[in-house]
């Protein structure tokens, strides 16, 4: 790896009780990097995401942001280095509309007049020009999805996180997904946690498989998928 | 969307306000002004609690404690210095500082909703009970007794700035409030068509999401409590004005209620809906007090339970729902994502 | 000696109270997630369940131990199919609509009753430590709390109703599905809680006396205990009666009673500060 990480872990751990749901994660992203992580559930993935946007704290180990430690930072510091996430349930403004969504994430770093513009173009990138009135709220699993997305790409992030961003999308809606975050990789880290294996397919990039807490198998998706152990752990299979 | 026609209207707002605020003592008897006054007063810590609890979400059970502190801070001001104008801003400055210190423990703490309003209905009783106990001639501040349950009457009102031998008549004191009332207003409706006031009620519909696009929660919520205490501190000077006595019943547990009623009756995420519930639910136990029909605390007991089982909203936002259901206002949700959003709750 | 003597009682009598009054509220907080804001109104029910029956010469304790529980604790159950059920699993609401029954219940005993104080002599005499005396109901208070604290212990610990209390607590769709009946739980529950808040308000009522208004002086200190207590219903209540009374009693000996509530209220806030899940919070979720 040529590239500087812009993300790097080290022996990242949380414990739940008695149970390590994440457990010593050395992990490191490049910067412009597209990378997938799949895994059964339970394995890890959204808790380590929170720990990522400081939404956890980990019980151990170190999270450093273009090497600079945002272990123990407030969330909003850390979205403001510029990582940005999509929760695995979708987390919007649902009492507002979808143009006002959007403004509101792009207002973080533009006058009022800039972030209006940027909301109108978002809402035309991910298709919802039509929905701009509409309360979120009444919107399908699908379209928050895409409001979630616009927020992201509003806030103009270094990093971007996204969990199961495809949830609730049709055939089509998950093609797009997948075309516009490869477009999005273009100029940032993208990081996807997915369960959908075609999605994975469509991506194509590399890819780090979790398993309980671990990290099982890292490389390219047909290497990884390929991979036997990553087979039995999906079938259910002990493979330790 | 209408930013313009918006601008309009509270011009006109302002227009009539003020031509209400100087016509109105040449047109009715004294005791009506001194009336509207005690309304002005109340809409005013309405309005307080509107943006607090309507706009921010931020459950506050102990509004009255700004209220008070206001009210006792001219009143000791004033009666210590003799001129009105530093009181009057200690009555503002002093409810921000203790707002400031509160609202730092609480939500720097993250002591989420419910609590809040159960801590800050606390501090209410405490201060309650605190100011009801200091009756003895020994409490005082400066060369003034605090009174204890018996309160401080007599209380000078306001004068012109610099000049404290014109003091202001009933006229000019119902005058004053209705243009702060206006100002107040006016002021609030500006902060929350601003950024800062979008932002606010994003982090009331999602506190989450707000904070994961890299605004700080905490801070926002601290700025609005702060404000919403001036407010409030405001409104308890002008409250000393208009009866020249404070007493620490303004702390009370009832008093505390009455917000929270005013602020039902007129629906949350409105300012127009939380004036007009102050005014008539004060009107409604104005008139059940004079006539001595039944005890005020069953009446507002039962609006309260009523309320709550069958218009958790408030009465207000449902006629305008009503009447223009296909132009829902953008800050306003369905009452269970508000809720939830509330409490914390995705 | 004598001096510290009468001090260890006296705070001893505080954390007592302070639990006495908080354990009603501290049950149906933990297991319903209910916070009852009428709680004050529930003590100031159980107060005049044994001063009206006394007066019309009823035997005291059989006022206070049995009259005043399970009066209240009837109420609780009328209260809860009324008002807490409609509303359930929406805390605003249902604190909102408590706070209505509060102040309606204030309006109804002062309507009723009137407002004058209402009292019981309370029984036992004084016992001499020193140059001080020391009422004996003084050491009855503290004993009966630890009476009333180790039995709901017993109760939710070795009871199938407490059993079933607890796991529905923790998970009430789990405890549905098991075929438990949840409404039932709770009522049962907020009947048990308002039961305990009325032997408490009978219990303090011959030191107190008993008025409409009378449960404003202990809702603040109830609520702040078991909020500070955090999600342990028991262990948490006694933990922040422990600490609250021995401040507030410490603070009180070196100014007044007010004072010591103030200090009270200020610790309890730093605390949240510093513990925002309480004083158990951070150690176990939704236990005893």
């Amino acid at each position: 790896m040529s590239k500087p990480p812009i993300l790097r872990t080290e022996q990242v751990c949380k414990r739940f009780g008695g149970v390590n749901a994440v457990d010593g994660i050395d992990f490191s992203v490049a910067e412009g990097e597209l990378r997938c992580i799949i895994g059964p559930n339970g394995a890890g993935k959204s808790t380590f995401f929170k720990m990522l946007s400081g939404q956890l704290q980990p019980t151990a180990g170190r999270i450093l942001f273009r090497e600079v430690d945002i272990t123990r930072e407030e969330r909003h510091r850390i979205a403001r280095r510029g990582v940005a996430i999509k929760t695995q349930v979708p987390n919007v403004f649902d009492g507002l509309s979808a143009f006002e969504n959007l403004r509101i994430a792009a207002a973080r770093r533009l006058d009022s007049r800039g972030a209006a513009e940027l909301a109108r173009d978002i809402l035309a990138r991910v298709e919802m020009t039509a929905h701009a009135d509409r309360a979120v709220g009444e919107l399908a699993h699908g379209q928050r999805q895409w409001i979630e997305i616009g927020m992201l790409l509003a806030v103009d992030p270094a990093l971007v996180l996204l969990d199961e961003p495809t949830a609730g999308m049709t055939k089509e809606e998950v093609a797009r997904a997948a075309a516009m975050i490869r477009a999005l990789a273009n100029q940032r880290a993208v990081i996807v946690v997915e369960h959908d294996m075609k999605f994975v397919r469509m991506v194509d990039a590399n890819v780090t498989v979790f398993h309980q807490g671990r990290i099982l198998v890292e490389g390219p998706t047909d290497t990884v998928l390929r991979d036997t152990r990553v087979r039995d752990v999906y079938l259910g299979k002990a493979a330790h | 969307m209408s930013r313009g026609r918006d601008a309009a209207t509270l011009m006109a707002v302002g227009l009539i306000g003020l031509a209400v605020a100087f016509s109105l003592p040449h047109l009715v008897e004294v005791f009506v002004l001194v009336e509207l006054t005690a309304y002005i007063v109340f809409a005013m810590l309405a309005l307080s609690l509107a943006l607090v609890w309507g706009y921010a979400g931020i459950l506050c059970f102990g509004q009255s404690i700004f209220f008070g502190i206001g009210g006792y801070a001219y009143t000791l001001g004033v009666m210590n210095i003799g001129e009105s104008t530093l009181p009057v801003a200690l009555g503002i400055a002093l409810p921000m500082l203790f707002a400031a210190v509160l609202g730092y423990f609480l939500f720097y703490g993250r002591v989420s909703d419910i609590y809040l309003g159960v801590i800050t209905l606390c501090v209410s009783l405490i201060a309650y009970n605190l100011i009801n106990s200091l009756s003895g001639t020994e409490y005082k501040i400066g060369s003034v007794p605090i009174g204890g349950h018996n309160g401080i009457p007599g209380v000078p009102v306001v004068n012109m700035p610099g000049d404290s031998s014109r003091t202001f008549g009933f006229e000019e004191v119902f005058t004053l409030s209705l243009i702060l009332l206006v100002a107040v207003y006016i002021g609030l409706r500006a902060l929350l068509a601003s950024q800062f006031g979008k932002v606010v009620v994003a982090i009331r519909e999602n506190e989450l999401r707000a904070e994961l696009l890299g605004y700080d929660a905490r801070a926002y919520k601290l700025v609005v409590f702060v404000i919403g205490a001036a407010i409030a501190g405001l409104a308890g000077v002008l409250f000393v004005n208009w009866g020249s006595f404070i007493g620490p019943t303004v702390f009370s547990i009832f008093f505390s209620a009455q917000i929270i009623i005013w602020i039902m009756v007129g629906g949350l995420g409105t300012l127009a809906g939380a004036i007009a519930g102050a005014v008539f639910i004060q009107w409604l136990s104005t008139w059940l007090g004079t006539n001595k029909i039944i005890d005020p605390n069953i009446v507002l007991g039962v609006i309260f339970i009523v309320l709550v089982l069958l218009v958790p909203k408030g009465l207000q936002p449902m006629l305008v729902e009503r009447f223009k259901r296909r132009r829902r206002s953008e800050t306003r949700s369905d009452t269970r994502s508000e809720t939830n959003s509330r409490l914390g709750v995705p | 000696m004598d001096f510290a003597t009468v001090v260890f009682i006296q705070v001893m009598y505080a954390v007592a109270t302070l639990a006495l009054i908080s354990v009603g509220l501290a049950i149906i907080f933990g297991m319903m997630r209910v916070i009852n804001f009428a709680h004050g109104e529930f003590l100031m029910l159980g107060g005049y369940a044994v001063v009206l029956p006394v007066q019309a010469g009823v035997n005291l304790w059989v006022a206070m131990l049995i009259i005043a529980p399970i009066t209240v604790g009837l109420f609780g159950v009328i209260i809860e199919r009324l008002i807490i059920r409609p509303l359930y699993g929406r805390i605003v609401e249902t604190v909102l609509a408590t706070w209505g029954l509060s102040l309606l219940m204030i309006g109804l005993a002062s309507a009723w009753i009137g407002f004058y104080q209402a009292g019981a002599a309370p029984p036992f005499g004084s016992v001499q430590i020193g140059s001080y005396r020391e009422g004996l109901y003084t050491f009855f208070v503290i004993g009966v709390t630890a009476l009333i604290l180790a039995g709901v212990y017993g109760f939710l610990r070795h009871t199938r109703f407490g059993l079933i209390a607890l796991g529905t607590m923790q998970n009430p769709a789990m405890a549905a599905a098991l075929g438990v009946n949840v409404s039932r739980v709770y009522a049962v529950t907020f009947g048990l809680g308002a039961a305990l808040s009325g032997l408490a308000g009978a219990i303090l009522a011959p030191i107190s006396g008993v008025l409409p208004v009378i449960g404003i002086t202990y809702i603040a200190k109830a609520f702040i205990t078991v909020i500070s207590g955090g999600a342990t219903v028991l262990a948490g209540t006694i933990a922040a009666s422990a600490l609250f009374g021995t401040v507030s009693q410490l603070v009180t000996y070196l100014s007044t009673v007010i004072i010591g509530e103030v200090a009270l209220l200020a610790v309890a806030i730093v605390l949240l500060r510093l513990l925002p899940e309480g004083i158990t919070g951070r150690f176990s979720r939704g236990g005893l």
